[in-house]
């Protein structure tokens, strides 16, 4: 029964690849994958008519990696995290991409101009920053914790907190907290000693953590009281709270941006495809698009200017974006080439301080 | 094999000899007959034989042989055509001449400096430094970093390459490139039980901070061992009840067993999500009846209750259904002459009724304790931190980390381990003695 139904997938498979052109993206689910389907994805298809498949992940980037060390390629185009990115191209794992097939901007701007710094890298296209926040729910918390501190601070704002299932992010939240200025964080992240501070910190509340692996868990945390407040994706709490009218507040105080990045791993199927369909949601326009639908800032400079109204048609995008000097205050820019080195060891460490 | 008796047989019975109608010997035609009905027999089974070998105890073994065998440091694949090229051939050349312990000189470098320049052309640094970080953690980064300015390097090497980063010097590493050097290894089972080779080669603990693994492993014994004691517990009542109704009320009673078999792990696992958690269903009633102050509830799941509460649940049915196809058979009258016999109720149970349902308690707390040892997805989803099994890590490097030699090392020690208690169950119950049904 089960060989059958693989059997008449497979023909089925065949049969779609045969008919009609199409394209697989895997991106973060939820609400920030259905801003792609609006912005890129609907588009691509009518203009194009080549179909686009969306399947999700909590972290695009493990299943392409597992999929192109097992030699079976489902997935044409992947949105990963800015060091995976830096990672899988070190390791051979991803397909380069020619930069001079992205289109110009509007006014003749070649693309490589008009991407920000360090949105284009050999084998990636960034599309979108976004960032880590710590956001919370008005109605379980007595007091407004206003900085990163009061996330680690037990006894005015007691509760339960989540925070993301792996080394990243967190490691520098803790920092921060522990009075390390934004600037110095990675230098000290360098060492075993601020490798041990970080953790030490995070002991503090540890008995208090709801582990978060998928972009979606938070808002839900926070909506449910199970937790009082949580770091999360900031585009998922701005829909939640703009779009969705829940009583959230993000503190910009200590976020860390990052971006999210197209990205074609070895061996994909519709390889073709996979470029028209970078180059196309990547043009001008379609980042803007996309930031109508989810407050992440577009990579283009040339989009910002276009970046209007969030789909209910009357909330302003530009003062929720991650990138507003307001919200910039105490950022830190995530370093890739600090995570695309040490991701593995932190992660075994973070794994056995969880266990432990 | 029928060919070899054939040949004997006539040589045994020579004087009489009985033969068929054709002149052939009798016992030689027999035998054909039977060879040809063994090979119809062998051929019906052989697609089961072949689903066998191709689903099962080729993967195990495939698995078994990445536990060690990893050519990450010998070998790089080229992902976009396949080809496959002999990496690090300057440097294995240096190890191989060279003992154990010697100091890396300047040949060293000279050697694996070429071999960075190869990597480079290749793309092969992030994977090479990828193997080598499995075993010497933070050092990935000398070769991403290292590889990238290769070529520009000039002698002496060692200088040069101590200038780009001095923990190229460390001992450790170089012991660690050593052993890589052969693609077979032994040192991921070393890591699979908190243990690695220090720089002069001995067998050391793990830092603190990294082990994790005997500590997963015991509590996966622990656990497990609870969670069968407790179906036990659970299941015992209900197989008694449901073996000794009538069938009419007990059919009814047994959907209610067979019910939440049926249903999806995810399901079942998710509907204990929504009765445990701290703003759940059981919380709530607690909080509503005045029981439990509203901030101070209880916390049921995200840690080791949570990981027990749904296994247990989610369990139950493999101890009550063996339970219950052992039991049901039982005759009552052997309880009643008991009784009869002046035995209390107690001595009764004890002495006549309980032996006879020992082969299924048997095969229920086999069954149960095996599938707790492997379970997955139910502590990955309630377990927290604390609730999470070894099978939580074997995913980790699986599906996250990619060490996937470290995961087939992990399985292995799993698999040996269930194999071993199969043995002593085998020496102490005995396995003739499991009734499933």
């Amino acid at each position: 029964m089960k060989k059958t139904l693989i059997m008449t997938t497979a023909l089925m498979g065949t049969a779609f690849a045969a008919n009609a052109a199409e394209v697989t993206v895997m991106s973060w689910g939820g609400a920030y994958t259905k801003s792609q389907v609006e912005a890129y994805h609907k588009p691509f298809t009518a203009e194009m008519g080549i179909a686009v498949n969306s399947v999700d992940a909590d972290n695009p980037a493990t299943p392409i990696k597992a999929q192109v060390e097992a030699g079976n390629v489902t997935v044409d185009v992947a949105d990963v995290e800015y060091s995976d990115a830096v990672r899988l191209c070190d390791e051979g794992l991803l397909v380069e991409i020619d930069h001079s097939i992205l289109p110009a901007a509007p006014d003749g701007t070649p693309a490589a101009d008009d991407f920000i710094e360090g949105a284009l890298t050999d084998c990636a296209v960034a599309n979108i920053v976004w960032s880590t926040v710590m956001a919370y729910n008005t109605e379980n918390n007595d007091n407004a914790p206003d900085s990163i501190d009061d996330f680690f601070n037990l006894a005015d704002f007691p509760g339960k907190r989540g925070l993301r299932k792996n080394a990243k992010a967190n490691l520098e939240m803790a920092l921060m907290a522990d009075g390390v200025p934004a600037a110095e964080v990675y230098d000290m992240l360098e060492t075993d000693e601020g490798v041990d501070k970080a953790f030490a910190k995070l002991d503090t509340i540890k008995d208090e953590v709801v582990w978060w692996e998928a972009g979606a868990q938070p808002p839900q945390l926070l909506a449910d009281g199970e937790v009082v407040m949580s770091t999360a994706y900031n585009g998922r709490i701005f829909n939640a709270a703009v779009g969705e009218g829940q009583p959230f507040e993000i503190v910009w105080d200590g976020q860390i941006l990052d971006f999210d990045l197209f990205v074609i791993p070895q061996g994909a199927p519709n390889m073709e495809e996979a470029k028209k369909f970078i180059a196309f949601a990547t043009d001008t326009q379609r980042l803007a698009d996309q930031a109508s639908w989810i407050s992440y800032g577009p990579a283009r400079q040339s989009s910002g200017d276009l970046v209007g109204l969030y789909s209910d048609g009357k909330t302003e995008m530009a003062p929720h974006m991650p990138t507003a000097a307001a919200n910039l205050e105490n950022a830190l820019v995530n370093n890739f080439e600090f995570w695309a080195d040490r991701d593995t060891e932190l992660n075994e460490r973070f794994n056995a301080w969880l266990a432990q | 094999m029928a060919d070899a008796t054939m040949g004997a047989a006539p040589t045994q019975a020579q004087p009489e000899q009985l033969t068929t109608v054709d002149g052939k010997p009798l016992k030689a035609a027999l035998m054909a007959a039977q060879a040809k009905a063994r090979r119809r027999a062998f051929l019906l089974v052989l697609p089961l034989l072949a689903f066998v070998l191709v689903t099962f105890v080729a993967p195990i073994g495939q698995m078994l042989h990445r536990s060690i065998h990893n050519p990450g440091f010998t070998e790089h694949t080229d992902l976009s055509d396949g080809t496959q090229t002999e990496i690090m051939v300057n440097l294995r050349g240096w190890f191989d001449a060279n003992p154990p312990g010697t100091e890396p000189d300047e040949a060293a470098y000279e050697a694996l400096v070429s071999d960075l320049v190869l990597l480079r052309e290749l793309r092969a640094q992030g994977a090479v430094g990828t193997r080598i970080n499995y075993e010497a953690p933070g050092t990935r980064s000398l070769f991403t970093k290292t590889t990238r300015r290769a070529e520009r390097l000039e002698a002496p090497f060692k200088e040069a390459i101590l200038d780009i980063d001095e923990d190229w010097a460390d001992p450790q590493l170089w012991r660690v490139m050593r052993d890589a050097s052969s693609a077979y290894t032994l040192n991921f089972y070393l890591a699979a039980v908190d243990l690695e080779k220090n720089s002069e080669g001995d067998i050391v603990s793990v830092n603190e901070n990294r082990a994790v693994y005997i500590l997963l492993f015991q509590r996966t014994l622990i656990l497990s061992l609870l969670i069968t004691a407790l179906t036990f517990i659970l299941g015992f009542p209900i197989a008694h009840l449901l073996a000794t109704l009538p069938l009419k009320y007990s059919n009814i009673l047994m959907i209610f067993v067979l019910l939440p078999f049926w249903t999806s792990l995810l399901v079942r696992t998710t509907s204990w999500i929504v009765l445990l958690q701290s703003q759940g269903v059981v919380n709530d009633t607690l909080v509503a009846s005045g029981l439990v102050a509203d901030e101070s509830r209880i916390q049921m799941i995200y840690n080791q209750t949570g990981t027990i509460v749904a296994m247990t649940h989610i369990l139950l049915p493999f101890m009550v259904l063996p339970l219950y196809s052992v039991m049901r058979p039982i005759n009552p009258s052997y309880v009643r002459a008991a009784r009869s016999l002046g035995a209390t109720s107690w001595t009764a149970f004890r002495r006549i009724y309980f032996p006879q349902t020992v082969p299924g308690i048997g095969a229920g707390a086999l069954l149960v304790f095996i599938l707790a040892v492997g379970y997955y997805i139910t502590p990955a989803l309630v377990g927290g931190s604390d609730g999470q099994l070894i099978s939580n890590l074997i995913a980790f490097h699986m599906t996250n980390s990619l060490n996937w030699s470290l995961a087939a090392a992990l399985a292995a020690l799993l698999l040996f381990g269930v194999l071993a208690l199969y043995w002593l169950y085998d020496r102490l119950v005995g396995i003739d003695n499991l009734k499933l049904g």
